[in-house]
Order: structure tokens, then C-alpha cells, then sequence
């Protein structure tokens, strides 16, 4: 089938409008969810847009047709290139996801927050702003949980 | 029997083989940490072997090719080892091998002195040698989807390496990285499937066929899509936050492999797709000014840092800004700079990570504000220090220096304002990194410890045992003793001495090695000899 495109075979091909919108709201959705400062819902965002691609997948293998089996005619089944690489995608999407799921785990475990913790470069610019004096905009509500071996005060080496 | 008797493309698997094949005897001889590091040296010896032959072989005979599975071309899997491939492969070998020797060295001194193992050995061997297998098969990979599973499984062993232990920080650094490393794979599938979409065929031979017949504006958004994949993989800058933010925290051995091998797979995906896909880009100057900005503010930022992991990781993101500036030039010459980069800086970052690993044995930290004495303490290993530094800031005669001044030849011979503009950036750069690594050795290795402003931390750590400094009441005239029981294992120093001595050698052999990637890189502009020898004579059209 790789000699075939999809765009080659029906030059006009029209995707298919409701995996398309599918696929949309899926990655908006994730999108949405990752940016979030909790881990769980990044991680829920990741999910939602590795699904999202693979709906993405069924778009770009073409028109639906019958289950690309030897011995069936070539023009009536559909593409079975997208579907074994969607098929990867998933299957390594799965393994990512569970080990992400293991490693907020470990970070509630170790901090009883899964919060994202803030970025070693901003702790850094924020330390003297907290000795000095505190902007308009900060708010103490918010701590930081930056552990960075080489920025803490305390000893962070192994 | 001679060497060309060898029917040669069965050699291309087994970069990807052996090291497979060796973690699956490593993880079945968990209990045996001796008959693990006797396996996993032999796979990666062999691959050196392997990787030297293939370089040998494609430089003579042209790539070699594999199509796996027996299926009627272009249908299957294809590994191709080009002269680009073969390179690459050879450097990472040797690198992945001398890192497993420090590793096992650590790994050694760690266990006789009871504190826990950094890299434990069961989980540490497979997945080093997966690792070593995916980075092998993204620079085989014959097609888009072979190249995303390659980068799925050395992803895949870095998130295990990078929270090796799962200790707070590095769970923290963990996240992070697994994040953004799963957000440029969704956006690297959507690549692959706008391809697909638009051509048909995953197969990058096929595609550099196929591309061409593309409407401008859709080729724009495949090269567009797969390069922010790749740029994200790489560190380019504005995607390169990540890395200053992951790396530092991992094991010494485990941080050098990465800062030497990952970036550096994506750099190649880079060339690969930029090259051979898309050989007259409309996005040159976008590339351009993408490299400047990582150099730039690559250098600025290990310039503020004052923990030496965060200042070489920062210079690591900078001079990824050499490499896609020879990319962004497009003419053979910027190519050839960029292969010839890419092959100098594995080398000489690993060895600096390497060397990084062995300070903190040293000095109990690698916070500059701490750190003093260390050329008393150790004179080797402020001699291997000394000679990397300078090797990485570009210091005639060494081959840091030869690759910096191949990149302004080329930027000059394209002479375009925004070329010279990058030609005055990347002298800036080589300066700066020249004050930064200026900055650690004044500090770390040339100054006494008493001179360190935070030395009284020092002190009151070495009270407690964990540091090797003679008990002083007055904190001020501690001073680093050579003679500690802390030594630095032999093992450890011998395999950092060798990753300086091969970044030496690339000097030595810089003549018959640039001559070597600039042939790579004609193969690359002229593109017919890749896709001639992929694809069978009635497919190529």
C-alpha cells in the first residue's frame, strides 16, 4: 500500500469531517488539561491527546473499507499502513502513560503534592526578590517546591 | 579471509541487535552483577567493531542497505547505513562503551563503601544497552516511523536512567523531562501523519521523491512539523528549557550518555530530514536565526550559573546552535561543519560530564561557591579538565577548534548578512564559553579551598564524614587532603582519561575525518546515492 497514496487514488479525497472534529477536541481538551499545575491532569492531557492523534490516523488512511485481509480486493479495503503505525503509537502511549502514572505516584509519595514543581531558573530569580523585597504580583500562598541540588541552600548531594 | 568477503548488509542490524540481544542476557543474569557487566561490555565492544567496519565499508562501497521482513520493496522496514549513519554510529559506540566503563567503575567504588549504589546494577544494564540499541536504530532508520519508534525506545530507557533511583529530585527533574519527551512525540506522529497524508510512503527515500511534487505550501508544513519535533528533541532554542531543568540531576555516567548522545540524535534527524526531504528549504533563515538565539542565550545562561552541571548543560544547548547553523547554511561545506561538529562534540561533552562525575566524588559537591583545591587534590583530574575545557571553547590546535573554524568558513563562503551575523555569534559564543569554563577551573581547581565563599558549608560537611577534608576547628583554613581514603577509583579516572584522549584523537585524525564527512555531506546535497541504493530501479519514480 505504500505505493498508493491516499491523495493519489482519490485526488479530491475529503476527510472525514467527524474523526477531524474529534480529533480537535480531544487535543484541545489535553492541551487544556496540560497545562495545568497538577501532574494527574497533565498526565490526563497526555492521554487525551495521544488519542486524539490516533483518531488522527483514521483520517489520514482514507475511505473506510473492508478489513485489509489477503485475497480481498485491493480498491475495497481500507489502508492498513496507518492503522499498524497507529497500532505502535498506542502501544508505546500505553507504557508512557503507566510510567508517568508511577512517577506522580513517587512525587506524592515524596512531597504529598503532585503539583509540577516551579522551575529551577524562576526559584533562582525569585531568591533574592524574596530577601530584598517581594513584587506587586507575588503571592506568598505559593510556595515553591524546587528541589535543585546545585541552587538549594541546604547540602543536596547524594 | 579478506574483509570484503563479508556479505556486508547483514552487518547493519546488528547496531540494533546486539545491544538488545545483551539486555536480554543482562536482565537474565540479574543476579550475577559479574556475568551482567561481562555481557553488556561485550554488546557494546562488538557494536564499536560493527560501527567500524560500517564506516569502513560505506565510505568505500557506497550505503548499505536492509530491508527486513522479506517483503517486496518498498513495502518493508529498510535500515540504510549511510557514510552520515556509519559516523554517527561509530562515535556513539565508542562513547556508549567507555560511559558503561565508568559506570561499572562507579558502580564498583560505590558498593565497597556501602552508601547506595548510584547506578544499581540490575535495572542500570538493560536499560543502558536499550538505550544504546534505540539511539542505533534512529540513526538506521530508514523510514519517518522507524525513526520514531528508535526515538520511542531511547526515550523510553532515558526516563528510567534520568529517575534511577527515584530519590525527590530526581523524581522532580523526571517529570519534566517525560512531559516535554511526550509532547514532542505526539507532535512528531502528527508529523508523520501529515506526510503520510499528503505522499503516501513513510519511506524517506520515497518521500525525497515524492516531497518534491508537493504543493510549497504543503511541503512548508511537513518540514515545519517534523523540525519543532525535532528541534524539541534536540534543544534548540526556544525548546531548550527542558534540558538545563533534567539533566544535572541524574548519575554522573547517566547525564554524561545523554548530554553526549540524546540532543544529538535529533540534531541528525535534522540533517537527515533537512537534506535529503527538503534541499531547497524556504526556512533557512528561520534556522539561522534559531541557531544564533541557542548559541547566544545558550552561553548567557552558563555564564550566570554557578553549579558546574548547569553550567555544561547550558554550554550543551549553546553549541547545538553550532550544529544547526551548519545545517541552516545548506551548502555542502555548512553540512560537512555540522557532521564534523556533531562527531567533536559527543565526544568532548561526555568526557566534561565524565569529568563532572569525578569532581563530585572529589569535592563532596558541584556548587562552584564550595568547590576549591581540586588541582592539589587531583592533578590528573585537573589536567583532563583543563585539556576538555579548552578543547570545547575551541583552543588551537584541538579539534574543537578545527570544527568551529570549518562552521565560519562555511558561514563566510555563503556571505549573506544573516550568515556573517551568525559568523560574529559563534566567535562570541566560542569566547564565552572560553570565560565560563575560565570561571570553573579558577575556581574549583585553581583556588584554595579556604577562598570559596561558602567553604564553611564544606567544612561543616566534612565533620560529618562526608567529605574529605582534614577536621579544622577554624573552618577557614580547611584544606582538601590528597591523601583521602576517597580516591578516585581507578576505573573511573582511566575511563574519563580515555573519553579526553578519543576528543585528542579527533584532532590528530581531523584531516582524513574531514575529509571523510565532507564526502558525506556531498552524498547528502547530491541525495542520488541514498535513494539509488534504497530503492529498486522500478519504484523510483
Amino acid at each position: 500500500m505504500t505505493t498508493l497514496a491516499p491523495a493519489l487514488i482519490e485526488p479530491t479525497l475529503q476527510p472525514n469531517m467527524t474523526l477531524v472534529l474529534v480529533t480537535v477536541g480531544l487535543v484541545a481538551a489535553g492541551t487544556a488539561l496540560a497545562l495545568d499545575r497538577s501532574l494527574v491532569r497533565v498526565l490526563l492531557g497526555m492521554v487525551l491527546i495521544g488519542n486524539g492523534i490516533a483518531v488522527l490516523y483514521l483520517v489520514i488512511s482514507g475511505r473506510a473499507g473492508r478489513a485489509p485481509f489477503v485475497g480481498e480486493d485491493p480498491a475495497a479495503i481500507s489502508d492498513p499502513l496507518p492503522q499498524a503505525m497507529v497500532l505502535t503509537a498506542i502501544v508505546i502511549s500505553l507504557a508512557t502513560i503507566g510510567f508517568l502514572l508511577a512517577l506522580s505516584y513517587r512525587l506524592w509519595q515524596i512531597s504529598g503534592t503532585d503539583d509540577v514543581p516551579d522551575d529551577a531558573e524562576d526559584a533562582r530569580i525569585q531568591r533574592p526578590a524574596l530577601e530584598d523585597q517581594t513584587s506587586s504580583t507575588y503571592d506568598p500562598s505559593e510556595a515553591s517546591t524546587t528541589t535543585s541540588d546545585e541552587l538549594a541552600h541546604g547540602d543536596g548531594s547524594p | 579471509m579478506n574483509l570484503t568477503d563479508v556479505p556486508v548488509p547483514d552487518l547493519v542490524p546488528l547496531p540494533v541487535l546486539l545491544p538488545l540481544l545483551g539486555a536480554a542476557l543482562a536482565l537474565a543474569f540479574r543476579r550475577s552483577p559479574r556475568l551482567q557487566r561481562i555481557v553488556s561490555l561485550a554488546a557494546l565492544a562488538a557494536v564499536v567493531v560493527v560501527a567500524g567496519i560500517l564506516v569502513w565499508q560505506t565510505d568505500a562501497q557506497g550505503p548499505q542497505v536492509l530491508w527486513l521482513g522479506a517483503w517486496q520493496e518498498p513495502l518493508g522496514i529498510s535500515l540504510v547505513a549511510d557514510r552520515l549513519s556509519a559516523l554517527m554510529l561509530l562515535v556513539s559506540a565508542i562513547v556508549t562503551l567507555l560511559v558503561l566503563v565508568f559506570a561499572i567503575g562507579q558502580g564498583q567504588a560505590d558498593s565497597d563503601d556501602e552508601t547506595e549504589s548510584e547506578t544499581p546494577l540490575t535495572i542500570f544494564h538493560p536499560t543502558y544497552l536499550v538505550l544504546a540499541a534505540g539511539v542505533s536504530n534512529a540513526f538506521l532508520a530508514g523510514d519517518l516511523f522507524n525513526l520514531f519508534v528508535g526515538f520511542e525506545i531511547l526515550l523510553f530507557s532515558s526516563y528510567v536512567l534520568i529517575t534511577l533511583g527515584g530519590a525527590a529530585a530526581r523524581i522532580h527533574a523526571g517529570t519534566t523531562y517525560v512531559v516535554v519527551s511526550l509532547l514532542s512525540s505526539a507532535l512528531f506522529l502528527v508529523g508523520i501523519a501529515a506526510v503520510y497524508a499528503a505522499t503516501g510512503t513513510v519511506n524517506l527515500a520515497q518521500l525525497a521523491i515524492r516531497i518534491g511534487d508537493l504543493s510549497p505550501g504543503v511541503a512548508l508544513v511537513l518540514q515545519l512539523s517534523l523540525l519543532t519535533a525535532f528541534a524539541i528533541k534536540a534543544a534548540v532554542f526556544p525548546m531548550s528549557a527542558w534540558l538545563p531543568d533534567s539533566y544535572p540531576t541524574a548519575p554522573a555516567p547517566v547525564t554524561a550518555v545523554f548530554a553526549g548522545l540524546l540532543t544529538k540524535v535529533g540534531v541528525y534527524a535534522i540533517i537527515r530530514t533537512q537534506t535529503l526531504l527538503f534541499p531547497d528549504s524556504p526556512l533557512q533563515g528561520l534556522l539561522m536565526w534559531a541557531a544564533l538565539l541557542t548559541m547566544v542565550i545558550g552561553i548567557l545562561g552558563a555564564v550566570s550559573q554557578s553549579g558546574l552541571k548547569r553550567i555544561l548543560s547550558f554550554t550543551l544547548v549553546s553549541h547545538i546552535g553550532y550544529m544547526i547553523f551548519g545545517i541552516a547554511l545548506a551548502t555542502p561545506q555548512g553540512t560537512a561543519g555540522a557532521i564534523f561538529y556533531v562527531a567533536h562534540h559527543i565526544t568532548i561533552q561526555t568526557a566534561l560530564f565524565l569529568i563532572t562525575g569525578l569532581v563530585e566524588r572529589l569535592g563532596g559537591t558541584t556548587s562552584l561557591d564550595r568547590l576549591g583545591g581540586l588541582a592539589v587534590a587531583s592533578p590528573v583530574l585537573a589536567t583532563l579538565f583543563f585539556v576538555s575545557a579548552m578543547n570545547l571553547s575551541g583552543i588551537p590546535p584541538l579539534s574543537g577548534f578545527l570544527a568551529k573554524v570549518g562552521l565560519l568558513d562555511a558561514g563566510i563562503a555563503v556571505g549573506t548578512p544573516l550568515a556573517w551575523l551568525l559568523v560574529v555569534g559563534g566567535i562570541v559564543t566560542s569566547l564565552l564559553t572560553l570565560y565560563a569554563l575560565a570561571k570553573v577551573w579558577s575556581q574549583a581547581f585553581w583556588r584554595t579551598l579556604a577562598d570559596a565563599p561558602r567553604s564553611t558549608e564544606t567544612a561543616a560537611a566534612l565533620q560529618d564524614g562526608t567529605l574529605d577534608v582534614e577536621p579544622a576547628s577554624d573552618p577557614a583554613t580547611a584544606v582538601l587532603v590528597d591523601t583521602s581514603p576517597r580516591a578516585l577509583p581507578r576505573t573511573m579516572l582511566g575511563a574519563t582519561a580515555a573519553m579526553t584522549l578519543v576528543g585528542l584523537l579527533l584532532t590528530v585524525v581531523a584531516g582524513p575525518l574531514y575529509a571523510y564527512t565532507q564526502r558525506a555531506a556531498g552524498d547528502l546535497a547530491r541525495r542520488q546515492p541514498y535513494i539509488t541504493s534504497v530503492l529498486p530501479v522500478e519504484v523510483r519514480r
